[in-house]
């Protein structure tokens, strides 16, 4: 298919703003002027919506396919949030109004969505405070550690690592060593974290331990209690990555066991889409100990019930965003919540887990399950049978896209050989998981007497397999080059 | 149930695939000391009953007044088309594009994103965005750290004081200096930067238009940096962008802006949306997701995510950045926005914004006792001094439907009485009128 750059004809107009009373040259010196205008593409606007539709075409998502990627909890995102976050009383809201001094009483409205947002969460997971300023999940997760950083040094703490088992996302490490610590691995054992193996790394230079649990192999960790009181002997904090919360709601609150810090992924647990990466919200709520450090703003309520934005913590870490995180995201979490409730999310939480487990049940005896055993949202398969027929899970992958599913996460956790990783999440119907495993059996067996038609996956999609090889070396990376 | 459809039968015959006699027997691994304290949340509402809810909310904040603020966050028009076409749910309901055959729609969109922001700030290469333009300065920094292996940081003062303290908070728990410049009376003092390389900085830092509007040529700073070996960062607005001398032309290593203005709502602060270029030398050092083209088995064009082995899903403690989900859509909406408007309409819009800026700053400046802050040229920002504070005067104006700007007194010592003014093209004639008997009124 074509570019927008290759479809362009010069001087052919898309949509023509209003033309200016005086040109730029009128008003600016011309050594400050571009010489040439950018060569964005010269289209109408139906070329826009043609060559954009097009694109539309050749694109999996929710709408479309069913998605089960283990590990980013791609749900059914219901239109009426994006209705009520698309409000004008929401979307023309410029962010500077809210710190003119006479002004706050303006963005009454906005402020009470954030504080009650606030609220909710942290009775969803049991935590003293949040914030909502983190953009995505990957951002809590450095604020979440720049809070642990900060209540160290104000302790006088001289701490300079940080512990990430083996089975915790890639963000974990690597978002430790943005903030400037030491990152120390830990292995797990049958799929949990070994607390031996905890307690040996635990020294008195850990400033905080990250963990997930449910872990990246949907299953709770065992030694959670265990867990929790050899991190606080050393004065190390928990830090839970709360990217998995699907399958807790209502079932256990991570304040309440002894975590530390958590962060929370609005556009997963919260049902706001993933716009094929982001925007997402990634808020914070912090223990008792920890609510100095959170970043400024915090929306506070005064006694008469109106709201301001407070920017007296001293001990704050400071700004992680540029005004009060996406806001927009957070409306969405906030309009799901309310429509939700406690009933509704303990049951997210119930058929996300149902659903998981029974797509575990009806594939076991079709494909490796490492660690058999009732599951949470999401479980983990191995194609090692598959791939001694020269079959690898990448081939399974792309042989379910011909299908006209989504493919599951391959390759991780990195723990587990030719990995595949299953979360069909709440809103999938029985129907739809079940012709997703009635294709992935034939495509399992298809191993044993067709493994090249695999191999040679996808055969339907708008391309083939890609040379990621050359894509790299060749680097081409703009419609110039 | 909302959004669930398991009938209860469906729900029982799937419990007894399962092996369990109920839905609560599924969480017998978390054991009952562990059990949530409370979880007293509101029962679930109608879709109609939230939705009275939020429209309530929605009008208890105060959108129909005139405003002119800006700070580098501005109310232009947004094509209706951007809306339709950032709503259909391929794009909307995607995730990150790993499985590329199944997402050539994204993957594509994002290449012709990358295109139009390199060749609008006239760079080699762009990433497909990171979360605001403020991140994506401190990322611009990190990496000239990674590149040049120092560790000193140059800024300007007269960068936006909202990203000079993001970079501060970022940058705590690292081993870097922030030097900053202090600005020349409300414009890039030019000496002064030139004087603050030196053979320990990694980069300097300045935005144009600055922080106050005004508008500078970087060249010489620029290529002094290059002569002492740093890299060059420059953080810009992309709609003047289209008229500007560009970052590219300038010498710039890195470039950056804020792209809320291509075609995304205020919405009170987000989100928002961080793009990020640079010369191809660099490109290896930049973060997040980055598309390339390639083929498939046949020969056919197609593109994938590349460059992948920077990213912390394989490099883990050593990525890049920590950075995963990014604003993808929010850079979507960007790219439908520079498609549509192309060069012309881009240009239009900018221009439009520049002229009523003029018009707006000899309208307060013929006010008695009020002055520009500086003679430096501007485009569609401007800050003037007025003859008393400014945060004052906002207020009384304010109380009347009308915002003339944001005071920055809050950020700037001894700028009290010094407004900040921004128009758009969506600003009118007799808005501007209002503002300056308003103000003039006050004074």
């Amino acid at each position: 298919m074509k570019t927008i750059f290759a479809k362009s004809i010069p001087g052919r107009q898309g949509l023509m703003p209003d033309a200016p009373a005086a040109p730029a040259a009128a008003h600016l010196p011309q050594d400050l002027l571009r010489p040439a205008a950018p060569r964005l593409p010269e289209v109408s606007e139906l070329d826009v919506m043609r060559h954009v539709s097009e694109l539309s075409r050749r694109n999996f998502g929710v709408d479309t396919n069913f998605y089960p990627l283990g590990s980013c909890t791609m749900k059914y995102n219901p239109r009426f949030m994006e209705h009520v976050a698309s409000l004008d009383g929401f979307t023309k809201l410029h962010p500077l109004m809210a710190q003119l001094r006479g002004a706050g009483h303006f963005t009454q409205g906005a402020l009470e969505v954030m504080y009650e947002t606030e609220q909710l969460l942290c009775e969803i997971t049991g935590m003293a405070a949040f914030t909502l300023h983190p953009m995505a999940g990957a951002h809590g997760e450095l604020t979440g550690v720049m809070c642990i950083a900060a209540y160290h040094r104000d302790k006088g703490n001289k701490k300079t690592k940080v512990i990430c088992p083996d089975s915790a996302h890639g963000t974990n490490p690597a978002t430790a060593a943005l903030a400037g610590y030491d990152v120390v691995n830990i292995a797990s054992v049958d799929g949990m974290i070994d607390p031996e193996h905890l307690e040996n790394a635990l020294d008195d230079d850990v400033a905080a331990v990250m963990m997930t649990c449910p872990n990246t192999l949907g299953l709770f960790e065992r030694h959670l209690e265990r867990i929790v009181a050899l991190t606080h002997a050393k004065d190390a904090l928990l830090y839970y990555d709360g990217a998995n919360l699907n399958a807790i709601l209502g079932k256990m609150r991570v304040g309440d066991v002894g975590f530390d810090v958590v962060h929370l992924n609005l556009h997963k647990t919260f049902a706001t889409p993933h716009g094929a990466g982001g925007p997402g919200a990634g808020p914070v709520g912090v223990a008792e100990r920890l609510t100095p450090f959170l970043p400024v703003s915090r929306v506070v309520k005064l006694k008469d019930g109106r709201l301001f934005l407070d920017y007296d913590y001293p001990k704050s870490i400071g700004y992680m965003a540029p005004f009060y995180g996406n806001f927009g995201v957070v409306l969405k979490a906030y309009a799901y919540i309310l429509r939700q409730g406690r009933e509704g999310l303990t049951r997210v939480s119930e058929y996300a887990v149902l659903n998981a487990n029974y797509m575990r049940k009806r594939l076991e005896s079709h494909v490796e399950i490492p660690h058999d055993r009732l599951c949470m949202h999401e479980f983990v398969a191995s194609a090692v049978a598959q791939a001694k027929q020269g079959v690898k899970a990448l081939d399974v992958a792309k042989a379910l896209l011909d299908k006209g599913h989504h493919a599951p996460t391959v390759y991780f956790p990195l723990i587990v050989k030719e990995c595949l990783m299953f979360e069909p999440t709440e809103t999938e119907s029985r129907e739809t998981m079940d012709q997703f495993v009635d294709d992935l059996i034939e495509i399992l067996s298809l191993a044993g007497t067709d493994p090249a038609f695999l191999q040679h996956a996808p055969h339907t999609t708008p391309v083939g397999r890609l040379d990621e090889t050359k894509a790299a070396r060749d680097m081409v990376l703009t419609d110039d080059a | 149930m909302p959004y669930i459809p398991h009938t209860p039968e469906q729900t029982q015959e799937m419990l007894k695939v399962v092996g369990v006699e109920s839905l609560e027997a599924l969480f017998q691994d978390i054991p009952a000391s562990m059990r949530p304290k409370s979880f007293n949340l509101p029962p679930g509402m109608s879709e109609r009953a939230v939705c009275a809810r939020l429209e309530e909310l929605a009008r208890a904040n105060k959108t129909d007044v005139v405003s002119f603020l800006g700070g580098g966050f501005y109310d232009h028009h947004i094509p209706a088309i951007v809306d339709a076409l950032s709503s259909r749910g391929e794009f909307l309901t995607a995730y990150t594009p790993y499985q590329a055959e199944a997402s050539q729609g994204t993957l594509q969109a994002i290449f012709e994103y990358q295109t139009a922001v390199s060749r609008l700030l006239d760079m080699d290469c762009a990433n497909a965005s990171v979360y605001d333009g403020g991140s994506a300065l401190f990322e611009a920094c990190m990496m000239a750290v990674r590149a040049t292996k120092r560790s000193r940081i140059v800024v300007d003062e007269s960068l936006s004081p909202i990203y000079r303290t993001m970079l501060a908070t970022y940058t705590t728990n690292l081993q870097l200096e922030l030097a900053t410049v202090p600005h020349g009376g409300g414009v890039s003092d030019m000496q002064a930067l030139l004087a603050a390389i030196d053979d320990k900085t990694a980069a300097v830092v300045v935005q144009n238009p600055t922080f106050f509007g005004t508008i500078h040529d970087y060249t010489a700073l620029f290529a002094q940096a290059k002569a002492k070996g740093a890299v060059s960062v420059l953080t810009c607005y992309p709609v003047l962008q289209s008229i500007l001398k560009t970052p590219g032309q300038m010498g710039a290593d890195v470039a950056v802006a804020e792209g809320q203005s291509l075609g995304l709502p205020l919405s009170f602060g987000g989100p928002y949306l961080g793009i990020m270029t640079c010369t191809r030398e660099i490109v290896r050092q930049m973060p997040g997701r980055i598309v390339g083209r390639t083929v498939d088995h046949q020969g056919r064009t197609g593109y994938v995510l590349t460059l992948q082995a920077r990213e912390q899903h394989i490099r883990r403690a050593k990525a890049t950045s920590n950075i995963c989900s990014n604003q993808a859509l929010c850079a979507f909406r960007a790219y439908v926005t520079l498609c549509v408007l192309g060069p012309q309409g881009l240009a239009r819009m900018a221009e439009d914004a520049v002229d009523k800026a003029h018009y707006a700053a000899a309208r307060l400046a013929a006010l008695p006792g009020v002055r520009l802050l500086s003679d430096a040229p501007f485009g569609n920002e401007f800050a003037v001094v007025l003859p008393r504070n400014a945060h004052e005067v906002v207020d009384k104006c304010a109380s009347r439907g009308l915002v003339p700007g944001f005071p920055l007194g809050g950020y700037f010592a001894g700028m009290d009485n010094v407004l900040l003014v921004a128009c758009t093209e969506k600003t009118s004639r007799e808005q501007i009128g209002h503002l300056a008997e308003m103000v003039g009124g006050l004074l």
